[in-house]
This record gives structure tokens, C-alpha cells and sequence, in this order.
């Protein structure tokens, strides 16, 4: 039996009051391991997101139909790199460095979102995603504005902003599209069809098998189970697709007067688990494709810490 | 029909729009995030340049999706294939150092091109000093991103003689004065970098002046089949 200091025993009921009275835990307060471990997890898997979530739309860079939609898309790709920027600095205020984080992501033994290991076949897929999966984003996202570390908080409130301006612009384009000619209404048809599943699958598993759901919840990271956000998600959805003029591609949907929600059905979690094990349509292209620039890279990196070295510039 | 737009607006904004579609291809592949964030910001820069500088010369997205190779009047080094990062930078280097220079002197002039380089102008330092620290680390790093820094100038070298071929339209600017100053500054770049100026012609018999005349080297076709071929697929629509 292991026995625990007095001092542990302290350290840990200032940790739980500074929680249970909604204060912020900071980089150099005392905190549990697991609440650690638990964080730097999520954050980097968070980091990683946004890194990998720059390759499906960053396929349409270079074919963007106007100048206009052109700028707008390489903002928001930029952006993506920006708060993988924010995240990483905000997993290494718990200990770990961005190194280490991206040499776990290389290696596979951290995660990133598996929704982008779906490909981005036609233009209204930037729609879509920008709609659907930032409109999934800021759904887990908003609340985690209020989580109880400090540092994330902070990163999400800068995230949030600017993850809903992107929705904002991926919805007016499904709209150009869905009100254009009948090839783009098409095209944005089938974009929301391929898009719509995957998007419910962002909240994660059903309550009944989320595994870190409960400690998250007590530790106040996490506010609201993943089927509430997924409900709340469809209930948002519904009225903006009919104002699209576009149909969701789910024959149980209905309205449910008893709940005051949107029923739908089944997800298919067999697919999801699938994707999560690395067998989705994109998994092995999107890591090679990161792996690839960050070794191709490798010359450069080294290249400015020679030169930091020589000419005393600290280098990160 | 497209050929009787004779405005300077229209090669300086093909410069830029060429050089930010080339920029918008490292997208997810830069060697380090903060250059995923540079680069983006510098496209974008340049993407914003383009777009005012093709208004003025008609419609920005007839301009940019309609044309045929030909057509173009971009400076051949903005078309060149990124190559790896070294090849970027040295482009950049000599693509910056050259437009700054010639915005200064726009912004300070009467042209309908002054107050767009009065604004670009300040956007157009930060691209230089990105470029030059750059190709300090690169220059002064590694051996090997020495080799590489010196091979990237090297290889773009014979396109920057077309630079300082008289735009048409801008003919009374100091060309000359643009082509020293310019020499001048490259030269302090490499020297502090431990690399050495290429040597050779800086002016090709096929490279000096061929890009404003719609002379293109052989990449630039397969960049406009990508960026033009979902406009042109879709011809009269809104996006």
C-alpha cells in the first residue's frame, strides 16, 4: 500500500476546492498526474487536428474558383497553422514539448480528429467542412472556453473567434453554391451527403462507452457529455440546411416534441471505429504527407539552430 | 480581346498573382509551423496585390482564370516551380528586393498604381526581411543548407535579368538605378550569408523580357490547367 504525504493530501483539496469553485489551475500550481497526462492528451490530439486539418483544404489552394474564395481559403488555412501554434505552446506549459508531441503524432501513438482522414473530392467539400466540421469545432469547443486549465481556456477563447468566422464563410459557400447553377447545387448536395455523418461522428462515442468522459467531467475540462453536444449540433443543423436549400442525408430525422429536439439515427460506429484504428479513406495519406514535410524539413530546422548557435540567438 | 489591355497593372499584378498561387502550394508542407504561417501570410499579401492591380486592369477573376498562357505577362521567375525550401527563398529574396524597390518608387508617383504601392509597400519589406533572414540561416547554417542556399541562387539566377526590362507603361522609371540598387543589395545578402553571387549572364537570350511578353517556360501551363480548370469548368457561374 502506498502511503501519501500529508502535504500530497493538501496539495490535492486546494486542487479540488480551486475546480469545484470554477477557478483556473495554472502551469505552475499543483495538479494530479492523471489530470496532467490527461490534458497534455487532448491538447496535443487538439494540436494535431489542426495541423493535419490543414491538408483537406489546402488540396484546394491552388483550385479555388475565384480569387475571392482563393484568399479566404489560404486565410483560413493559415489560421489552422495558427492555433496549432496556440495549442502546442499550450501543451508545453504542462511539461512536454512540441517535439515530442509531433514525433508522437509521426509515430502514430497520438491522435488527431478523424475527420480528416475523409478527402475533400470536389470544391463545395470547403463548404461542408466549413459548415459541418468547424460547426462541430465550435460546438465541443465553446465550452472548453471554460475549462478549468487555465492556458487551454485561454487558446480556445482565441479559437473559438476565429473558428466561427471560418463556419460563417464555409456556410456562405454552400449557399453561392446551393442557389447557383444546378451543377454547383449539385455539387453541394453531395458534398453535405458525404459530410454529414462523419461531423456527428466528431463528438466521439456514445455516452455509455466514452471511457474518459467522467474524470474529464469532474475535473471540469469537459462540460457536456458527447451526445448532448452531438444533439445540440443536429438541432443548429437542421434549420440552416433547409434555409441552404439543401437536404440531410438521414430518413429518421424528425422533429420530437416531447424532447424539443431533432431525432436521428443510427450512426455507424463501426465505420468510425475503423478510421480511428488508421483504416479510413485518408489515414495513411494524410501522416505520410506529414511525416514527409517534416523530414523533408529537417535540413532547415537544423539549418536555423546552426545559425542560432553561431550568432547567439536563442532558437526555440 | 484581353490583348488590348496595355495598363502596368496588369504584369505587376500577374507577378503577384503567380507568385502567391506558387506560395499557396507549401500549404501543409513547410519544414517548421511557423513558416506554414509565414508563408501563408506572405500569399496572401501578394494575393491581395494581385486582386487590386487586375481590377484595375478589368475583371480580376476573367483576368486570372480566362487567359491563356500566352496571354500572362508575369516575370518567368515567379512561375518557377518551389522547388525545395532554398529555391523558394532565393526567389523570394530576388522577387522581394525588386518589388520593393519598385513600389517605393510607384508609391511616390502619380500613376493610378500609387496608392496600392503605398499600401503593398510596407507589406513588401516584411517579404524582404523574411527572405533575407532566411537565407542567412540557410547560407550561414549547415553545410548542407549552405550547398543548397548557394545551388537555389544559382539556378534562378539567369531569371532575374528580366526584371529590370522597362515595363510597358513604366518605361520613364529609373530602371537602371532599379538594377544597381537592386545588384547592391543582393550582393550585402549573400556576402553576409558566406555565399557568393552567381556568376554568368543575368540576361538569357530567351529568359530577359520574355514573360512580360507572354513567353513562358514550360511549368507555367500545368499551374494554369490547376488554377484555372474548375472556373473554366463551370463557365458563367457565380462562386
Amino acid at each position: 500500500m502506498t502511503t501519501i504525504a500529508p502535504e500530497e493530501t493538501a496539495r490535492e483539496a486546494v486542487f479540488d476546492a480551486t475546480v469545484a469553485a470554477e477557478e483556473r489551475i495554472e502551469p505552475r500550481d499543483w495538479m494530479p498526474d492523471a489530470y496532467r497526462s490527461t490534458l497534455v492528451r487532448q491538447i496535443a490530439q487538439h494540436a494535431h487536428s489542426e495541423i493535419i486539418g490543414m491538408q483537406p483544404e489546402a488540396n484546394w489552394i491552388t483550385r479555388a474558383p475565384s480569387l475571392r474564395r482563393k484568399a479566404i481559403l489560404m486565410a483560413k488555412v493559415q489560421d489552422e497553422a495558427g492555433h496549432g501554434l496556440y495549442l502546442y505552446s499550450a501543451a508545453e506549459t504542462l511539461g512536454t514539448g512540441r517535439d515530442e508531441l509531433l514525433d508522437k503524432l509521426h509515430s502514430g501513438r497520438q491522435k488527431y480528429s478523424s475527420i480528416f482522414n475523409y478527402p475533400t473530392l470536389t470544391w463545395a467539400d470547403v463548404g461542408a467542412i466549413g459548415w459541418l466540421v468547424d460547426g462541430a469545432a465550435i460546438t465541443n469547443q465553446v465550452p472548453l472556453c471554460r475549462c478549468s486549465y487555465g492556458p487551454y481556456a485561454r487558446a480556445m477563447v482565441r479559437i473559438c473567434k476565429e473558428e466561427s468566422f471560418h463556419q460563417r464563410q464555409g456556410y456562405e459557400l454552400l449557399l453561392t453554391l446551393s442557389r447557383g447553377t444546378e451543377a454547383q447545387h449539385a455539387m453541394a448536395q453531395d458534398a453535405v451527403d458525404r459530410w454529414w455523418w462523419p461531423s456527428l461522428m466528431m463528438f466521439g462515442p456514445p455516452d455509455d462507452e466514452s471511457s474518459h468522459s467522467a474524470q474529464s467531467m469532474a475535473w471540469k475540462i469537459k462540460r457536456h457529455s458527447n451526445d448532448e453536444l452531438r444533439q445540440r449540433f443536429v438541432d443548429i443543423c437542421v434549420p440552416q440546411a433547409e434555409t441552404l436549400g439543401l437536404t440531410l442525408p438521414d430518413p429518421d430525422l424528425t422533429w420530437n416534441e416531447e424532447r424539443g429536439h431533432w431525432d436521428f439515427g443510427p450512426i455507424d460506429w463501426a465505420e468510425f471505429r475503423e478510421v480511428l484504428k488508421g483504416n479510413g479513406p485518408c489515414n495513411e495519406q494524410r501522416i505520410s504527407r506529414r511525416r514527409q514535410a517534416h523530414e523533408e524539413g529537417a535540413w532547415v530546422r537544423e539549418a536555423a539552430a546552426a545559425h542560432a548557435a553561431k550568432h547567439g540567438k536563442a532558437t526555440r | 480581346m484581353r490583348d488590348t489591355v496595355t495598363t502596368p497593372a496588369l504584369p505587376l499584378g500577374d507577378d503577384a498573382l503567380i507568385l502567391s498561387h506558387r506560395l499557396g502550394e507549401w500549404a501543409g508542407q513547410a519544414p517548421v509551423l511557423e513558416e506554414e504561417v509565414a508563408l501563408a501570410n506572405i500569399a496572401l499579401d501578394l494575393l491581395g496585390q494581385a486582386r487590386v492591380l487586375l481590377s484595375l486592369a478589368g475583371d480580376e477573376d476573367e483576368l486570372a482564370y480566362l487567359r491563356e498562357e500566352r496571354e500572362f505577362r508575369n516575370l518567368q521567375l515567379v512561375e518557377q516551380p518551389n522547388g525545395d525550401f532554398a529555391h523558394t527563398i532565393a526567389r523570394q529574396l530576388y522577387f522581394s528586393t525588386y518589388q520593393e524597390l519598385l513600389f517605393e518608387q510607384l508609391a511616390d508617383g502619380d500613376t493610378e498604381l500609387a496608392p496600392l504601392a503605398g499600401k503593398a509597400v510596407k507589406e513588401v519589406a516584411y517579404h524582404r526581411d523574411h527572405a533575407t533572414q532566411w537565407t542567412l540561416r540557410l547560407g550561414d547554417g549547415t553545410d548542407e543548407s549552405r550547398t543548397r542556399m548557394q545551388h537555389a541562387l544559382d539556378a534562378l539566377w539567369r531569371f532575374t535579368g528580366e526584371m529590370f526590362e522597362p515595363v510597358p507603361g513604366l518605361e520613364s522609371l529609373p530602371w537602371a538605378t532599379f538594377h544597381d540598387v537592386w545588384t547592391t543589395r543582393i550582393t550585402a545578402t549573400v556576402e553576409q550569408a558566406t555565399l557568393r553571387l552567381p556568376e554568368g549572364p543575368q540576361r538569357g537570350a530567351w529568359t530577359a523580357g520574355a514573360g512580360r511578353q507572354g513567353l513562358h517556360t514550360e511549368p507555367f501551363g500545368r499551374l494554369l490547367a490547376e488554377m484555372q480548370h474548375l472556373h473554366r469548368s463551370h463557365p458563367g457561374a457565380t462562386w
